[in-house]
């Protein structure tokens, strides 16, 4: 791995069900931001949504998302008051299985709007189930300092994991 | 019975705390929720609808005399 690309404290590991996770006093010594999860809901659905809230905002969101879901594929829109970061498996997928999540955050200390984009895919032993590119952008101008994830229902399960990374330019 | 709890990591001091979720983030857990429901059946619905346009759209183009093939290649 390039020295340029550091891991910012240590992988959280979900010990009993939690709503949600934050990182907060986020260091502003990087030039971008990389967010890695592996997680699933106890939601009884095949899969929620994991949302975004940058520096505890719920305002100012717009993103746009390409699906693919096993046999179709299409686009669309999440809401203005969080941020779009794709499906992960709930409660109705195969037992014990896992999305996949990365979220690349540029540009983070920046005073232009904040944006991101994420690539997801979730697991199940079924025809259905989603895989999804996601661009999505925050009006605000300040510098990032946290980061909250949650999710549309449910908690992140037993296992679920979050890494938060660092990058700075060569 | 007590309330989910949520993680949160203080990227400069590495301290890592499990706090429990007030009463006042329940409601707005459900009241999230609910309207994710409501938005997600809406969005269903509308799926459905369009689904079934095309699908009743492709039927008359059918009984005007175009082909399937022709009806796809739109």
């Amino acid at each position: 791995m390039a020295n340029t690309y550091e891991q910012i404290g240590t992988t959280q590991t979900v010990g009993s069900a939690v709503a949600s996770v934050t990182f907060s006093d986020i260091p502003q010594t990087y030039t971008d931001l990389k967010v890695v999860v592996s997680a699933r809901s106890d939601a009884a659905a095949l899969t929620v949504v994991m949302r975004l809230l940058i520096n505890a905002l719920t305002s100012g969101y717009t993103d746009k998302y390409l699906y693919g879901s096993g046999s179709a594929a299409g686009s669309g829109s999440y809401g203005a008051t969080n941020g779009f970061l794709g499906d992960i498996n709930a409660a109705n997928s195969t037992a014990s299985t896992f999305a996949s999540t990365d979220v690349y955050i540029p540009n983070y200390t920046s005073a232009n709007a904040k944006s991101w984009s994420v690539d997801d895919v979730s697991e199940t032993n079924a025809t259905t189930i989603y895989m999804e590119l996601t661009a999505g952008l925050n009006s605000t101008t300040a510098a990032i300092t946290s980061l909250v994830l949650n999710l549309s229902a449910g908690n992140f399960v037993t296992n679920s994991t979050f890494s938060l990374y660092g990058i700075k330019k060569n | 019975m007590p309330n989910p709890t949520r993680i949160e990591v203080n990227c400069i001091t590495g301290e890592v705390l499990e706090v429990e979720l007030t009463d006042a983030e329940m409601e707005q857990r459900e009241v999230d929720a609910a309207a994710y429901a409501i938005e997600q059946a809406e969005q269903e619905a509308e799926a459905t609808a369009k689904a079934e346009a095309k699908a009743r759209g492709d039927a008359k183009l059918l009984a005007l005399g175009l082909t399937a093939e022709e009806i796809t290649a739109r």
